[in-house]
Formats: structure tokens, sequence, C-alpha cells
């Protein structure tokens, strides 16, 4: 980790110094012990506060659909700014999906590849383990950023096989137990919106949870508008989460949301062959149609 | 004051096409066929035109099933709104199913301008299905105590 950090920061200063990126997102040291936090190294000087260690967890591509936002009002001559980014397997993933959903120009960003071994789990309160690499990582199917235009040598984790275990467990329950389960878990939930700030995939400028006229969900407290909300921001997530758990991560409820998401990215991969951020392709799942699309759910009211 | 019944009848909001499925309703209108007045239609451009959101928000705020009808493959008045659609609700039907919502309660058809029988005995079986299914509301009502320093 020392040995890839010196690295990385040599590779920043470099991107830096020779003036081809305006700004290197990685991770500096937090204020708490046991924190890395994002970081925005804008000059040589600034590269030599990053670290690279197990508390990088964050997914920094969360940050890129901003730092390329056309302002309200552009400058002559305005040009979106050039962008290098650390980037683990997980990174990597998003990027490609915002790229293909045109929220990143390609040629403006470069991809500082990062070997990466796993993050540590967050600590939440009351979570007894120590040390321990993350669920994300461990089931990570590719822990290598795809795409790298700059690769720090390194040892990365093995990748993992998809296999969706929780998915069909979950499944293998009766309707009225999934539907208490669920309820249940995002009973907890006090609507901080951090999932959603947190998650690469959610870039919309005005949030369906935040619209009023139509509101589609209230900001009241009440139970059922919280359960709205949740069906909502997942079904977003469909053929574009890349299960990086950014949001289970930055939940201080410590909600599963990943059990539930995770079903999305087992459909895609089942009825379309979608994997997004593995095998994509340059259109969004959902922007497009084959004439052979599964019709197995389509009531036919003939059918006795 | 009369006696409230004692058979369960449920509430079925129905999102129709603007070219065919409410066209198809109209004919079995027309036609006098009859079928359970337990639908509510909502008629929608296209059936590309269901935002997943109108579905969710629909049995939020208490109905008890969901049609959502559209023109057949191919059919589309804009040429291909109807297969966008079917991709989306292949998605949100097997999510809504795994979430604990019973397949019954959100179900999808296609009914064209021409087939007001079809859309008597489709209405027949979505209600039919989810009469056997519980009367109970879906989404749980309940607010948080908050504690006030």
């Amino acid at each position: 980790m020392v040995d890839t950090e010196k690295k990385m920061k040599a590779a920043a200063k470099k991107l830096l110094s020779e003036g081809k990126v305006d700004v290197v997102v990685g991770f500096c040291k937090g204020s708490r012990k046991n924190a890395s936090r994002p970081f925005f190294a804008k000059s040589a000087a600034d590269a030599e506060l990053l670290v690279w260690d197990g508390f990088c967890t964050a997914n920094l591509a969360a940050f890129l659909p901003r730092l390329f936002e056309r302002p309200a009002r552009p400058k002559d001559g305005w040009k979106p700014p050039r962008v290098a980014l650390t980037a683990k397997g997980c990174d990597g993933r998003s990027i490609a999906g915002l790229v293909r959903e045109n929220q990143v120009p390609r040629a403006n960003l470069v991809i500082i590849g990062m070997p990466c071994e796993g993050m540590l789990a967050v600590q939440k309160s009351g979570s007894a383990k120590k040390n321990e690499t993350a669920r994300a990582c461990v089931e990570c199917v590719s822990p290598e950023a795809a795409d790298a235009d700059v690769r720090i040598e390194g040892t990365s984790r093995k990748p993992a096989k998809a296999s969706y275990g929780r998915v069909k467990a979950f499944a293998a329950k009766s309707a009225a137990e999934r539907w208490k389960a669920f309820t249940k878990e995002i009973s907890r939930c006090i609507r901080c919106n951090a999932c959603r700030e947190a998650c690469p995939n959610c870039y919309c400028k005005v949030c369906f949870a935040d619209q009023r006229k139509p509101s589609w969900v209230s900001p009241a407290n009440e139970l059922s508008e919280t359960v709205a909300f949740h069906m909502g921001r997942m079904f977003h997530q469909a053929g574009r989460c890349v299960e990086c758990d950014a949001c289970v991560n930055a939940c201080p409820m410590g909600i599963d949301l990943r059990l539930f998401t995770q079903k999305l990215a087992a459909d895609a991969v089942e009825l379309f062959g979608f994997a997004p951020g593995v095998s994509g392709g340059d259109v969004p799942m959902l922007h497009t149609f084959t004439q052979d699309d599964t019709e197995r759910f389509i009531t036919d009211p003939e059918e006795k | 004051m009369t006696k409230p019944s004692q058979t369960y009848e449920p509430t079925i909001v129905a999102f129709l096409c603007n070219w065919c499925s409410y066209a198809g309703a109209d004919l079995a209108g027309v036609s006098r066929l009859q079928y359970p007045a337990n639908v509510r239609v909502i008629r929608v451009p296209c059936s590309g035109r269901v935002d997943p959101l109108y579905i969710i928000k629909a049995l939020q705020q208490g109905a008890d099933g969901v049609l959502v009808s559209g023109c057949h493959p191919g059919d589309c008045h804009y040429i291909s709104g109807n297969l966008v659609a079917r991709r989306k609700f292949a998605m949100l039907k097997n999510f809504l199913e795994y979430l604990g919502i019973e397949p019954a309660r959100v179900q999808f058809s296609w009914v064209s301008a021409s087939e007001g029988q079809r859309f008597a005995s489709l209405v027949e079986k979505v209600v039919n299905d989810v009469k056997k299914l519980n009367a109970a509301p879906k989404f749980p009502r309940q607010r948080k105590a908050v504690a006030v320093a």
C-alpha cells in the first residue's frame, strides 16, 4: 500500500505539473482516525497530501457529473475541465456507466487505475468486527478499473464470481415475509438522502423525491412515503447499479440497501445480459430494446 | 343508511395507451360488453409514457392493483414506445415481486383498438386475481415518534 501510494503521488504530480489535468480526484487523510476523505488536488503541492490506504471506500465517480457540469451562464470559451481520478474497480465501472449516459466527456478524463486489494468495511456503531474487508469488495467482480489511461502497478484482489446468493435466499421467502422484511428494513430510514448523494448514478439536478409538482413522495414523517421513495430510488438503478456499496456505506442507519438493489443487477444480467460497467455497450439498458425481449410477464386474458 | 357491502371490491388503476387500449376500452363500452366496474382508467399517450413511479405512487396511495396496457408489439403509434416499455416493465414486475408485492397486483398486457372483448376479459381477470389476495392496504402507514428536546 505504501509503495502504491508513492507511485500514485508521482503519477498525480506528473499529470498536474505537466499541465495535462486541472485537478486530480483522490483521497487525503480524514479528520478522524481510520478514515480517508475525498480530496481534489489542484497543484503538485496538493498531490503530496494524497493517500491510498484501506479506508478509500467512497466511490469518487460520484463527483464527476458535477465537475463536468456546464455552468448556467458559461463564460466565453468555457471548456469542461480536464480531470484525473484515482480509480478502483468500482469507480471504473461507474465511470463506464457515466460515459454511456453522456455525463462524462471521456476525452477530458484521465483514469488512474489503482491496484485494489479491497477496502475495509466502514465501521458503524454496533458492528463489532474490525479490519474486515467490505462485503462489496469480497463480492467484487472487477477490482481493477478497465480502460485505465495510467496504470499503477501492484497486486489486486482476485475477481469474485457473481453469485447473487443472498438475492436467491431472499426470493425463496414468501411474498408476505419479503414485504415485511423490506418495510421493516426501510422503517429505520430517516430520509437524510445520503444514499442518493453518495451514488454516482444519482446525478439528476432535481431528484423525483424533491419535486413538489408533481409530488411523487411527500417529505412527511410517514412510512409509506419512505417506502415509496426507496422503491423509486432503487428502481432508478435498474441496469445502472455497479454494486459499489456507496449507498450502504453512506447510510447512517446501516440499512441493507444492497440486498434489494442487487436484485436489479441480477435481473439485468439474466433478462438482458447487461452488466453495467463490465459488459455494457454504448446504450443504457432501458433506452433500447430487441424484438425478442421477454414476454413472459405479460398477462394474457384468454389464458386460463 | 345502507349496509356496506360484505364483498371486497378492489380498486384497479388502469393506464391505457391512447391509440390502442383506450380505444379498445371504448369499443368494449360501445359494444355493451359487461366487465367489472373496479377499474379507474387513466389515458396516457403511450405505454412508454408510464413511469414506474406512476405505479409505485398508485399503490402507495391505496390502489389495490395496477393494470398497464398498450398496443401489441410492432403496432405502436410511436414505432417503439411499447417495446421500450416492455423492457422497463419486465424489470419492474420482477423487482416489485421480489420486494413482496404479489405479481397479480401489477399486471401488463397488450390490447388493440379492435379487441373490445379482450379488454373486457382482461379487466375481469385482473379484478378476479386481485380479489383472491388480501384486502389489507399494502403500504404500511406509520408515523415515527420524534423526540423533542
